[in-house]
């Protein structure tokens, strides 16, 4: 079991936590690889997938975990809402709890949501990415995919390449990696990495060669085209020559380096295909513990009683 | 809380009388006949009298505030001139300045008209400010005479700031006319963009849009160069920044036509109490790092800072009872205003409860050029009662505002208003 209650995000959550949840992560790996990919251990838990905002490969990934944990789910999106009849995010919340669930799996485009629906309702809250704050459980499926690499964490640098300013995903990965004894370079264009961040822990280095030197894993991220023209990126030319992890500059290094996307990924401007589709990356690794990862997130908050219990 | 007709003959006895006025403090009692200060120290007042005892109690002059929004006209379900009345009341305010972001906006003669005229109904003073520009649109000027004559104290277009340098000098240039204060809420919209919070590593924690404080500065700079200038007498309402009172500082000693207000929020937190995505702390211009709350302590025993305001601004629950970016700017103030800033002034950075009440009495009321010698005899009777050493936890059963959106519950507080008395009319806790 968890010390949280609710997975709302990984600042401040414990390491020991984070290493449960990984480990589970593994044990569900080895049911996913089985020709019957399903156990009952949720069976008869409802969970509810609260999107408020776009979201295709998260949601995919939740709703599998769920289908493989034999669990009742409901998927309710932004566009369907009555949102957009103006019901407010309190009261939508408690129609939703009021027809009797367990958990709630929220992704929100305000920083901040998840915890407010704490406020609002009893159930298990597992954010699936609050705007610009967390995305804990994709920072945990980049964790668990660094583990199944590396077989730790511990000393382990990590490079984290593009937006970090707008970035959830970034912001989770720094907790959970500094939590785990990783050491983290960030690393893009100076006005999209916040002057504050390195009160983290973190390292700084707008150089991506001297990073990808030092780094074992580079974790790049989407590098959003709405920046661009914003004067925040100048053009997308400009950020491949500079940011770009291109198959000449991998190249260059001649140096073993795990590459991490989480997706969708710009073929093209922060990443080459064919690094993406090369043998250092593991991108479609991170896909597959995505769904394990999360299936035992799901288990260890909706009742599970221990990873050995859950996969049998 | 009631609030009650006082009696014709009413004596404050054996109370701590703190007159910020002489700068004097003694024992003894204060007189009230007919709603008029009749006698202070020792007094000689019928027998019959009502006599209220305040021993171990502080009785001063009503306290002023500069900033107060109390929405009426338009939004009379968060807050009306009467119910603001009584939150003011609850806090010891005999006297408040209503901010002109009203819908309308209080931007004509006629709109300030109705202010004065509905404040005649309510137990404290009520003085409106005017707006800048019509429609608060900061292009037009207001008839900024007319409205003075109409009773407008002060001209400010508030949650708007004049963005435009050019306007903002013809408004000061204006205002020399009237000499009267301009009140410019300082922050630049473009380097604010949609920050909902200080810019710095707790909002790079929570993923909340980051307002700099550069925002404030840059525009406070702007404003002192503008207000030197022109000559005009410029106000820097609720200073938020260390940078802004850097600015501040430099200027007044050159300049004393510059005053500047800050609010006890802005004393009393730091932007690590938004970790907990309270949006009753979301404000403009926002929390900022304890650093910044400390420059602003320092301004306040310096002189750099002359008042505090509330900046008193109620919204419904609905409006607060939301997600973090959804959520309006502002919280309540009045009822908290004093245990606040007297358990941070006072207790914790030891300055004199006299100082302390300067700056809810004395100082405001210069610089809008109310009376200030409330103790005279034959003054009308502006006098609020403290119990100074009195701790406290603030809770919603001390809210007498409309609305509830405050960041102090649960709180403790150190000291307490006990009676306000205001136009004839007394509050009791």
């Amino acid at each position: 079991m968890l010390q949280q209650r609710h997975l709302l995000g990984l600042e401040g959550y414990p390491a020991e936590d984070i290493q449960t949840i990984i480990d589970t992560g593994f044990k569900f790996r080895e049911v996913l690889d089985r020709p019957i990919k399903k156990v009952p251990s949720l069976q008869g838990v409802t969970i509810v997938n609260l999107f408020f905002e776009n979201s295709t490969r998260t949601r995919i990934s939740f709703e599998l975990a769920q289908k493989r944990l034999s669990a009742d789910t409901v998927n309710f999106s932004a566009t369907s809402s009555s949102l957009k009849k103006g019901e407010s995010f309190k009261d939508t919340a408690q129609n939703i709890e009021a027809m009797k669930i367990d958990a709630v799996v929220m992704r929100h485009p305000t920083p901040g949501a998840p915890k407010h629906l704490t406020e609002f309702i009893d159930s298990v809250i597992i954010n699936a990415g609050d705007g610009t704050h967390e995305h804990p459980t994709q920072a945990i499926l980049d964790m668990m995919s660094l583990h199944e690499k590396f077989g730790r964490l511990n000393g382990l640098k990590v490079g984290i390449l593009g937006d970090i300013s707008h970035s959830r995903v970034a912001l989770s990965n720094i907790f959970g990696l500094i939590i785990m004894g990783a050491e983290v370079t960030l690393c893009g264009p100076p006005n999209l990495i916040p002057p504050f961040i390195k009160d983290l822990g973190v390292n700084i280095n707008y150089n991506v060669d001297e990073v990808i030197e030092w780094a074992d894993a580079l974790n790049v991220l989407r590098i959003q085209r709405e920046r661009m023209g914003l004067g925040l990126v100048p053009s997308v030319r400009e950020y491949r020559a500079m940011f770009g992890i291109t198959q000449e500059r991998l190249d260059k290094h001649k140096k073993e380096i795990v590459i991490m996307h989480p997706g969708p990924m710009n073929r093209g401007v922060e990443i080459d295909g064919s690094v993406a589709d090369g043998d250092q990356a593991i991108i479609l690794d991170q896909v597959l513990n995505g769904v394990a990862s999360r299936m035992a997130i799901l288990y260890l908050l909706c009742g599970g009683k221990s990873s050995e219990e859950g996969a049998s | 809380m009631i609030i009650e007709k006082i009696a014709k003959n009413l004596v404050l006895k054996n109370g701590t009388i703190i007159d910020p006025h002489r700068g004097k403090t003694y024992l003894g009692d204060v007189w009230v006949k007919d709603g008029k200060i009749a006698g202070v120290g020792k007094v000689e007042a019928p027998a019959d009298s009502e006599t209220i005892d305040c021993s171990g109690k502080v009785i001063t002059h009503g306290f002023c505030d500069l900033h107060v929004h109390f929405r009426e006209p338009g939004r009379e379900d968060k807050e009306t001139l009467k119910t603001g009345a009584r939150a003011a009341m609850a806090g010891g305010f005999t006297r408040v300045c209503v901010m002109p972001n009203t819908n309308p906006p209080l931007d004509s003669p006629e709109s300030i008209n109705f202010i004065r005229e509905k404040a005649e109904e309510c137990p404290i003073h009520i003085h409106p400010i005017g707006a800048i520009t019509k429609a608060q649109g900061g292009n037009d000027l207001t008839e900024m005479g007319l409205m003075h004559k109409e009773g407008a104290v002060a001209f400010s277009d508030d949650g708007l700031p004049i963005q435009d340098g050019a306007m903002m000098r013809i408004a000061l240039e204006y205002s020399t006319l009237l000499n009267v204060p301009i009140i410019n809420h300082a922050e630049d919209e473009c380097l604010r963009a949609k920050g909902v919070m200080h810019e710095g590593i707790v909002s790079n924690h929570l993923g909340l849009s980051g307002n700099p404080d550069l925002a404030e500065s840059a525009m406070v700079h702007r404003d002192l160069e503008l207000a030197e200038f022109t000559g005009a007498r410029l106000h820097v309402p609720h200073v938020s920044s260390e940078k802004a009172i850097n600015h501040i500082r430099r200027m007044k000693s050159t300049n004393e036509k510059v005053t500047s207000e800050v609010t006890p929020h802005h004393l009393f937190f730091n932007d690590e109490a938004l970790k907990s995505f309270n949006t009753n702390l979301k404000v403009a211009p926002p929390i900022r790092t304890e650093r910044d709350r400390l420059a602003l302590v320092e301004a306040v025993k310096d002189g750099t800072i002359d008042c505090i305001a509330t900046d008193h601004a109620p919204h419904a629950i609905e409006d607060k009872e939301t997600t973090f970016d959804l959520a309006s700017f502002g919280m309540i103030g009045l009822e908290s205003c004093f245990g606040a800033v007297n358990k941070v002034l006072v207790q914790d950075e030891g300055l004199l409860i006299e100082d302390v009440i300067e700056l809810l009495t004395s100082k405001p009321r210069s610089i809008m050029g109310f009376e200030p010698n409330l103790f005279f005899v034959g003054e009308e009777a502006e006098i609020t009662v403290l119990d100074t050493n009195k701790e406290w936890i603030f809770g919603k059963e001390h809210i007498q505002s409309r609305s509830k959106n405050s960041p102090f519950y649960g709180e403790s507080l150190i000291g307490q208003v006990v009676i306000t008395i205001s136009r004839g009319q007394m509050s009791l806790i």
